[in-house]
């Protein structure tokens, strides 16, 4: 397998990460080096094995369905880059 | 006294030989004197740190001691701590005052020890090196021109400098094990599950383990049983009772059955980290242990896995990071999407870069079953071949990492290089054992080499007590570097 630069471009944008000419450039190699450490999966013999998805086979617990947290928007978005009437401030979305 | 444990540190403060705030300002200034060369501390509020041992230094005047009250601690940059700067070494946080404490800094809280600080490493935790920082790369100790390995190489950096009497760190491929052997200082990571991962800040969260660094496994022991314990908000944290890690520590190690890993023993390892590990092997023989070959056979599918599994759940976690509610934003965008990419551009690093992309492609339609899923299918061929290596053996033994400590810049360009170096580290991860670092010798160039310790689930006191029967026999634990070992 090898990613194309169209490749890398869409998976920037599927990641919302901007990348410039330059850098689209240096993640094709460096990703292809990867991916060629990553091939060598393919290899292993897995017919049968159940994927693991986590180390402890555990549960989800359940808890009571009532309000443990207090309101504390306030404080939590006091640190957000811009808030107005309570509310996260973004571009405009719908024209 | 910046070289004392943490019992003869946490008796000294009982009997007013010294007060946490003499002993936090120690640190300090050691701190203050050599950041310009080590580079091991993002964060340092003395005024902070100084609280907090003033408040120790009343509950010890009113006899309320704990193992760790007036004790300093420098904390990875990963843990949130309310009010303090906590960036995990990346420029999108580089303005996030954390408004909530992680989990582990209350335990720590609660046991009154003192904050000494938020130590470097690589961003977002992903790296081996601690370059990988918006702060400028950490140093080695034991040479300045060699990394301290990573991620959590500022803690690392900072306990073998003696900047700190201990620190905490993250491992989720390596990070606390690699850069202890690295820099010549103990280190463990516990099981999966022990240490809750609330407000730490996630990178791969079904890998992710919180852990220590200190100057002996006793230390060691101290620390996880004020840092391990269960919490609801943390959906994958244990219900298990305390425990008290310290309990098995004087066992004898007669009739220990160390499991040696044929493929850690193989052509990967340079010849100076082969001769101090084979040394300290032979030295738990001596003290009483038996040693067998075990064989662990899907160990090299280990590093191809972790780096699906690693940057899939990279990605999904990182997609917070957006601009909106916390952390940085771009200066300058045309609409919201813009907005998204270029924060993100501007707000991440290569390597963190690198591991989104990584990680969004594994996930990405029509490659999930091939990547994702088969890496998931090798994780459980891993932690079967320990299973069955612990049939035969109480826990397994061999090298933390295939070399000593290497030169800064010598593997930032070649990705694949600088992952390798985790090849022994990851298995642990993958299966979610407790496994542990020790100093066993040193290699070329007079830096240090580490020996790895892996045990079954739940299995940390039985670790730390070979761990400690062996630093009794040793010395390589208490060594210091020379230009740190000032007296004081």
């Amino acid at each position: 397998m090898s990613l194309r630069i169209a490749d890398i471009r869409r998976i920037a944008h599927l990641a919302r990460i901007a990348v410039t000419e330059a850098e689209v450039a240096a993640m094709q190699h460096q990703l292809n080096g990867i991916f060629g450490l990553v091939e060598q999966l393919k290899a292993a013999d897995t017919a049968g094995i159940e994927p693991m998805a986590h180390a402890q086979d555990v549960m989800l617990r359940l808890r009571e369905d009532v309000v443990t947290e207090a309101d504390e928007h306030q404080r939590f978005q006091s640190i957000a880059p811009q808030v107005e009437a309570d509310l996260y401030l973004v571009p405009r979305v719908i024209e | 006294m910046i070289a004392a444990s943490l019992k003869e540190l946490s008796a000294a403060l009982g009997v007013k030989k010294v007060s946490s705030v003499e002993l936090t300002k120690l640190f300090l200034d050691r701190i203050d004197r050599h950041q310009p060369r080590l580079n091991a501390f993002i964060t340092v509020d003395p005024e902070k740190s100084l609280a907090q041992a003033r408040a120790a230094d009343e509950r010890i005047a009113r006899g309320e001691t704990a193992p760790l009250t007036g004790i300093p601690v420098a904390h990875k940059d990963i843990f949130c701590a309310q009010g303090w700067l906590t960036t995990c070494a990346s420029r999108m946080l580089s303005n996030f005052v954390a408004p909530y404490d992680a989990h582990v800094i209350e335990q720590f809280n609660a046991a009154g020890a003192v904050l000494l600080g938020k130590t470097n490493m690589d961003e977002f935790a992903m790296g081996s090196s601690s370059e990988n920082s918006h702060y400028g790369p950490v140093r080695n100790p034991w040479d300045a021109a060699c990394v301290p390995g990573g991620s959590s190489g500022g803690s690392a950096a900072a306990v073998a400098a003696r900047l700190a009497p201990c620190a905490t760190g993250t491992d989720t491929g390596g990070s606390i094990r690699q850069p202890a052997a690295l820099c010549g200082v103990s280190g463990i990571k516990p099981t999966y599950g022990l240490v809750s991962r609330y407000g730490m800040i996630a990178f791969a969260s079904s890998l992710d383990q919180g852990g220590t660094f200190g100057r002996s496994a006793e230390d060691l022991a101290i620390l996880l049983g004020a840092m391990t314990g269960f919490d609801a908000r943390d959906s994958t944290s244990l219900e298990r009772p305390r425990e008290d890690y310290t309990r098995e520590l004087g066992r004898p190690l007669d009739g220990v059955r160390i499991g040696l890993p044929r493929e850690y023993f193989g052509a990967g390892m340079d010849a100076d980290v082969r001769a101090a590990v084979e040394g300290a092997v032979a030295e738990l023989r001596k003290l009483g242990a038996a040693t067998l070959e075990v064989t662990l056979p899907n160990t090299a599918l280990a590093v191809p896995a972790y780096y699906v599994i690693a940057p899939a759940e990279a990605s999904s976690n990182l997609s917070r990071f957006d601009g909106v509610r916390y952390g940085y934003r771009a200066p300058e965008y045309d609409d919201l999407v813009d907005m998204y990419c270029k924060t993100r551009a501007q707000g991440f690093g290569a390597e963190v870069k690198r591991r989104i992309l990584v990680g969004t492609y594994v996930l990405s339609h029509g490659y999930y079953d091939a990547y994702y899923v088969q890496a998931q299918r090798v994780r459980r061929l891993i932690a079967r071949d320990f299973v069955e290596a612990f049939k035969r053996c109480d826990v397994v033994v061999g090298p933390t990492a295939p070399s000593v400590a290497f030169r800064i810049g010598e593997r930032v360009s070649d990705p694949v290089k600088m992952y390798l170096s985790d090849i022994y580290t990851i298995p642990a991860n993958l299966a979610g054992l407790p496994a542990m670092s020790v100093p066993c010798g040193f290699g070329a160039g007079g830096l240090p080499v580490g020996l790895q310790i892996v045990g079954g689930y739940f299995a940390e006191a039985r670790m730390l007590n070979l761990a400690h029967r062996f630093q009794l026999a040793t010395d390589w634990h208490t060594r210091t570097p020379p230009a740190y070992a000032e007296k004081a």
